[in-house]
């Protein structure tokens, strides 16, 4: 599969003896690796990604994609074809034996672009990425080239890097590391994570058949064809399904793995009417921990390398990609210096609590699937049985909790609130999509936000005077600049186009709704989509105070006087 | 936000604590285990408020590690 993609050519630098010209360079080409490079070059940064292998990742690792990503992929131009070729579901069941507990409905709303999540194999999202990332012509992408060694300094930081021709050192601005649970450049600068190894093991397979079973997830406890552990049965893409077996702490792993060991489970699980074909096995233990901080200087982890968490919730990957959406637009920034490098300090700042959100999530699953002593699992095992028959034990019944997008509710990027507001478009949230139509036709909210920062003008019934639009051009304007975009009841859209703004009607109400917005209502939305401040009443001076504060250029001075 | 109540609720003490006692005759020790958390999880629920849970879930607790 497009072996091109992977292209190895000679380092330039081992040619030349010239040092390398990026500012930022990614390592690792996973998931978060590849959107990191990708951001950046859509952002106008060019950079290097380096990666050990050439390769996709073998098996299907990741494979449940939340609509948050897929957000984030929208704005990186390749959501399209990860959608097309994931299967969406909303649906699932829990079983405790040969009974069925009860079943559960995502109950996505309607009125977004995106489904609640995409089952995909990791390998095709890395293709697609790998795809777009040569569209962008940003992004000079090493295969082959594995890191030996890392030495930060205050205005630089130097990466020695060995490939088939040899070895060479690169020197560049920032370095953005995506290497993985077993990040070696974390190793290389003696840095640790902190938290719970987990004493079970799992047998993890994807399995190819022509089968009649849903698109759900299906989670056993205790089921008679794997008795006292778990399973888990859910689709993927290319009739290919995802088994997951948990074995205990004492199982052998490389005996688990054999197929004459595999297959009879797997032969279990589906009855003997249903035939297919073993594409992947393996057997993991997994671990709910984090570094103590993720910005370490100039040298920034991001996804696994920084934080990892059990797979139960979906959380690994979809958590690694909201890492690099809210670093890339404050690297710009800082490169650009529109902004000062302590912006940098707000990704621990708002990632370090959204990890910690994600491995408390994580490791209550965990607990609840593998309880770890005999009281727990007597609670667990009380909770499953009343669970048929009692409603509420059902919410207690945890086979993952699924990743929900976290909302940095105590960064100091955000403005507080002034004025009271309905729904939960907290400062900080991710901003909300919503149906608009406008004389081209029918569009998405967030699809006209973009990876800058954007004021969201909900106009109601509001002419364009002349006094509005020049206060709303004055958005950009402003030391960082804000793209109006005016949100009208239904039929006022066009005369505002007419005065030369981005303007949507907004036909169902459903983005005043999602936003408690009533007529002269502002929000002011970060490129990363998530929401920094909100009024009641456009204000271009507090406007400009909330820019300033998004971009860590409201100084404590500033701010002191403005009180 | 409630209180625990510790004052006499229960309106016949003597019968309560005879269903109880009764609840688990004839059950294995391993049986009463799961008939006892049973019990907790249902009482929970009906309770419902976290911070009256909390303040039981104290009090059980307390001087335990002292018997």
């Amino acid at each position: 599969m497009g072996t091109d993609l992977f292209a190895y050519r000679k380092a330039p630098e081992l040619t030349s003896g010239q040092p390398g010209r990026y500012r930022v360079m990614v390592i690792g080409a996973g998931p978060v690796g590849l959107c990191a490079a990708i951001d950046l070059a859509m952002q106008g940064v060019a950079c290097v990604l380096v990666d050990e292998e050439a390769a996709l990742s073998e098996g299907s690792r990741a494979i449940c994609f939340s609509k948050r990503t897929l957000e984030i992929l929208d704005r990186l131009g390749c959501s399209e074809r990860a959608v097309s070729r994931g299967v969406v579901w909303n649906h699932g069941k829990v079983f405790l034996r040969d009974r069925l507990l009860y079943a559960f409905d995502l109950l996505a709303e309607s009125g977004h672009k995106h489904p609640a999540f995409i089952n995909l194999q990791q390998f095709h999202l890395e293709q697609f990425l790998i795809e777009r990332l040569l569209e962008t012509g940003g992004v000079d992408a090493r295969w082959r080239n594995r890191v030996v060694g890392i030495e930060p300094r205050d205005d630089n930081v130097t990466v020695e890097i060995e490939t088939p021709d040899g070895r060479y050192s690169f020197t560049c601005e920032y370095v953005i590391v995506a290497d993985g649970a077993r990040s070696a450049v974390r190793k290389m600068l003696g840095l640790e994570t902190q938290g719970q190894v987990f004493r079970d093991r799992f047998l993890i397979a994807d399995v190819k058949m022509e089968a009649e079973f849903p698109t759900e997830r299906w989670f056993w406890f205790d089921p008679p064809f794997h008795p006292k552990q778990s399973a888990l049965l859910h689709r993927q893409a290319d009739n290919v399904w995802r088994i997951d077996f948990q074995l205990g702490w004492e199982a052998n792993p490389d005996e688990e793995r054999k197929p004459e060991r595999v297959i009879p489970r797997i032969q279990a699980m589906l009855g003997a009417d249903h035939p297919f074909t073993l594409e992947w096995v393996s057997v993991y233990t997994f671990q709910c921990r984090r570094m103590e901080k993720f910005r370490h200087g100039r040298v920034i982890f991001a996804g696994d390398a920084a934080h990892q968490v059990s797979p139960f919730g979906a959380r690994g990957a979809n958590g690694g990609i909201q890492d690099v959406d809210n670093l890339i637009w404050k690297l710009v920034r800082v490169l650009s210096h529109k902004a000062s490098p302590s912006l940098l300090d707000s990704y621990d700042a708002e990632r370090i609590p959204a990890a910690d959100e994600n491995i408390l999530n994580s490791t209550r699953s965990t607990d609840f699937i593998t309880p770890k002593s005999r009281v727990s699992r007597t609670f667990r095992d009380a909770t499953l049985q009343l669970a048929q028959a009692h409603p509420f034990a059902r919410k207690l019944v945890n086979s993952g909790r699924l990743s929900t997008p976290h909302t940095y509710t105590s960064t100091p990027l955000s403005t507080p609130d002034r004025e009271a507001f309905a729904g939960r478009l907290l400062p900080g949230a991710p901003a909300a999509d919503a149906p608009l139509n406008s004389a081209n036709g029918s569009t998405w909210l967030l699809e006209q936000l973009g990876d800058e920062f954007v004021g969201l003008y909900f106009a109601g019934t509001h002419a364009p005077d002349e006094h509005l639009c020049s206060r709303l051009r004055g958005l950009a304007n402003l030391p960082e600049s804000v793209r109006p975009v005016v949100i009208c009841a239904t039929g006022y859209a066009a005369a505002w186009s007419a005065a030369g703004f981005s303007a949507f009607d907004d036909a169902q109400g459903i983005a005043a709704e999602r936003y408690g917005a009533e007529a002269d209502t502002l929000y002011l939305i970060r490129p990363d989509q998530h929401v920094a401040a909100r009024w009641r009443h456009f204000d271009l001076r507090a406007a400009r105070d909330a820019v300033q504060r998004a971009t860590g250029n409201l100084t404590p001075e500033f701010a002191a006087w403005e009180a | 936000m409630g209180s625990l109540n510790i004052e006499p609720n229960v309106v016949a003490p003597d019968d309560f604590y005879q269903a109880l006692i009764d609840l688990h005759r004839d059950l294995s020790d391993e049986q009463s285990e799961l008939v006892n958390a049973r019990l907790i999880l249902l009482l929970a629920n009906h309770i419902g408020d976290l911070d009256v849970l909390r303040e039981a879930m104290r009090r059980a607790r307390e001087g335990i590690e002292d018997i």
